[in-house]
């Protein structure tokens, strides 16, 4: 039963990579006339996913591909997957931003999508202004603003300054305003990308808290896009993931978040000599292999974010009694060293018995264990280092690992907004009374 | 997956490719209100903040009025078709500078809401047709102060004839009427060209150079600083002549003051060009208007 608000039928979406700037003159009229001789586009290349770690052969990639699903009226349907796995996209193509390449999407009713607060809004208009300027952006009729316009006005708080131009808004108050518009727009399908992740937690609960309005008590269609599990479970019954452009699943939303922490979404994880990329080589000792192990699934570059990450680094050593120290480095994104560490007994908290031993000629494992409820829901890279006695003679390979730590929802009961900070630790906590 | 709703009506669907004369023309109307209101937005933001506010709007024609008349007029001596000379040059200077404000502010459409078309959409062209809105209060602001100079001159004419040049004379006439017709064929010009424009700006952004100076350049192939009737009497006259903005600017000079003659075929080849370029520019920015936040 129920009426479908959208179907999607083998929805695909290329797109090209690189410069668009040079040869794209040459390349048009070698592709027109392929088109007009009947051929194919001889510069899209079916059969490549959308996976950035491997460079493809063509410099098309499949940012969607062949996508069918069917969403019921009145669901609020959830999009799960990481950066790069065509979540935009798919929001883009359902509303018509852009075009897909192939495929069809049908919808069964008004559509209002939310990719970006407070889109035209102009800094010279005051609040009504940019109130009724960015309604009807987002496709509604004056009369319909009209009639919303004190609900808009009461949600976001800002009756006093609604005849002030809103460039001396605070940033709060902007962003309030920009998503009270949106919250009461007309329309039967609501498709809302990761717009949460601004504003204050408490407006972040009161959005959260009318998107669940909308979706359940007025029966509207809602498509939700977030990184922010705990928002999705508590919003969404129901959840798509994605994964390099392609549809894996769609289920239920435990199901689906379930399937997305355990299934790592690219086996990486591990690097072997073949592919490693040293940076410093050294006479004592060579890298062998670099990998990334969780308890529950070996081998990965993704970790739940209550999940140890364990880091094995296995070295050959070339002449007998060299005593090898390994370390590493712990970087963000922005190359940011986070931590270094290595075994000396009084910095680690084991034991390591080869600490300055002298080896024997062979292969030796060295690992290290980050514990989980340690490092935020962010991307991380490792550097490694095997360090003999003499220090300059040492072997560095450099952001040879990188992995993702997803949010499980385990520690956002209570707070659901963007979580500062590159490392997350599960502190203690105590409030006592002095004066009371 | 239920497959058994094929009688379903869809009330809309996306597809990778729509006939190229689907110009959502009834989308455009739905979304009317927004255009207004951006023409209002447009207008409102023009004046904040500035002393003079609308007044703005004054300054431009009338110093360009003066600075054309002691040159054009005085210093190099072309002639005017015996209309009074600041007459003659408001007359071309504001119908140039609402063709050429409708083609250069379109021709950057894309570019300049790049951001805005990302992230929502609504019919790409009501953006184009706001401007060409915005551009005629402009041009009606400068239109009342051509039609204050005009009945000034008139009176003159009347009554004080000693007061203008020898042979000077304001002679309105019934191709006055045209005027409405004139402006929106100005706008479908300028609209066209510019959507034309836009739309390959996207993909060879050097056209947007080309726009800044070329615009300089159509202003001298153009009547404006003379009349079609001195440009007919050198050999290039057939730039002048193909140019299709001629026949409307001659047309509307002529309505309001009876000075020099009525060109019914390049009016005609005016009429006809505008709305082929039109037709065409229309055509190509709604191709490329799906997909250009790909390329952009």
């Amino acid at each position: 039963m129920g009426d479908i608000a959208i179907k999607v039928e083998n929805l695909s979406k290329a797109y090209q990579l690189g410069d668009f700037g040079t040869g794209t003159l040459s390349r048009d009229i070698e592709r027109k006339w392929a088109l007009l001789r009947g051929k194919e586009d001889p510069f899209l290349k079916i059969g490549e996913a959308n996976d950035r770690a491997t460079a493809g052969t063509s410099d098309i990639v499949w940012s969607l591909k062949d996508i069918n699903f069917e969403i019921n009226k009145g669901d609020a349907v959830g999009v799960i997957g990481r950066n790069g796995a065509g979540k935009s996209t798919l929001l883009k193509v359902l509303s018509r931003v852009t075009v897909p390449t192939a495929g069809s999407v049908k919808i069964m009713g008004r559509v209002a999508s939310l990719l970006e607060v407070g889109t035209g809004f102009h800094p010279e208009l005051t609040g009504r202004e940019n109130i009724f300027l960015n309604g009807a952006i987002l496709g509604m009729r004056k009369h319909e603003i009209k009639k919303h316009f004190d609900a808009i006005v009461d949600f976001a708080g800002v009756e006093r300054y609604i005849d002030t131009p809103v460039k001396r808004y605070s940033s709060g108050m902007y962003v309030r305003l920009a998503f009270a518009v949106a919250a009461h727009l007309e329309s039967e399908i609501l498709i809302v990308d990761e717009v949460l992740a601004v504003g204050d937690a408490e407006f972040q609960k009161k959005c959260l808290g009318k998107m669940g309005e909308v979706s359940k008590g007025e029966g509207r269609t809602v498509l939700f896009v977030s990184h922010n599990m705990a928002a999705i479970s508590n919003l969404c019954s129901k959840s798509i993931l994605l994964k390099h452009g392609q549809l894996q699943t769609m289920d239920y939303t435990h199901t689906v978040i379930d399937k997305y922490i355990r299934t790592g979404e690219n086996n990486d994880g591990q690097v072997n000599l073949e592919d490693l990329i040293v940076k410093q080589k050294s006479t004592k000792a060579g890298f062998y292999a670099l990998r990334l192990l969780s308890r529950s699934k070996g081998i990965t570059a993704d970790f739940a974010i209550n999940e140890d990450v364990i880091i094995e680094i296995e070295y050959d050593v070339y002449e007998d009694g060299t005593t090898i120290q390994p370390s590493i480095h712990l970087l963000d994104n922005l190359d940011t060293c986070i931590f270094a560490t290595f075994s000396a007994p009084s910095a680690s908290s084991t034991v390591d018995p080869f600490y300055k031993k002298p080896l024997q000629k062979g292969r030796y494992r060295s690992t290290c264990v980050i514990p989980g409820n340690y490092l935020n829901d962010k991307n991380y890279k490792i550097n490694a280092f095997l360090v003999p006695e003499n220090m300059a003679d040492m072997a560095v390979a450099e952001s040879v690992l990188a992995f993702t730590v997803i949010e499980t929802g385990d520690m956002r009961k209570e707070f659901t907004g963007d979580w500062w900070g590159v490392v997350r630790p599960k502190l203690s906590w105590n409030t006592e009374a002095i004066i009371a | 997956m239920e497959l058994n709703t094929p009688h379903q009506e869809w009330d809309l669907e996306i597809k990778p490719h729509d006939t190229v004369f689907n110009l959502h023309l009834k989308d455009v109307w739905n979304y009317r209100d927004l255009l207004w209101l951006l023409v209002r937005r447009d207008f409102v933001s023009f004046y904040k903040q500035t002393v003079l506010g609308p007044l703005w709007f004054f300054i431009q024609p009338i110093f360009t009025t003066i600075v054309f008349t002691f040159i054009f007029g005085n210093l190099a001596g072309i002639s005017t078709d015996n209309i009074p000379k600041p007459l003659f040059y408001m007359a071309g200077t504001i119908a140039w500078n609402y063709f050429a404000d409708c083609l250069t502010k379109t021709s950057t459409v894309f570019k300049d809401n790049a951001n805005i078309f990302g992230k929502v959409y609504f019919p790409r062209l009501i953006m184009p047709l706001s401007i060409v809105f915005s551009n005629l209060v402009k041009f009606g602001v400068q239109f009342a102060l051509f039609l204050i100079v005009f009945v000034y001159y008139l009176i003159q004419y009347h009554y004080f004839p000693e007061n203008l040049e020898p042979g000077e004379k304001v002679e309105p006439n019934l191709l006055l009427l045209l005027f409405p017709v004139l402006i929106i064929f100005m706008a479908i010009l300028g609209l066209g060209l510019g959507l034309i424009i836009t739309a390959l700006t996207t993909k060879y952004r050097d056209l947007a150079f080309v726009v800044t100076f070329g615009m300089q350049l159509l202003m001298y192939a153009t009547p404006v600083i003379y009349p079609y009737a001195e440009a007919l009497k050198k050999s290039y006259h057939l730039v002048v002549t193909l140019n299709p903005m001629t026949g409307l600017i001659e047309t509307f000079r002529y309505g309001f003051t009876g000075g020099g003659q009525f060109y019914l075929w390049p009016f005609i080849y005016s009429i006809v060009a505008s709305l082929v370029l039109f037709m065409i520019g229309l055509i190509i920015f709604n191709k490329v208007e799906k997909d250009f936040v790909d390329t952009v």
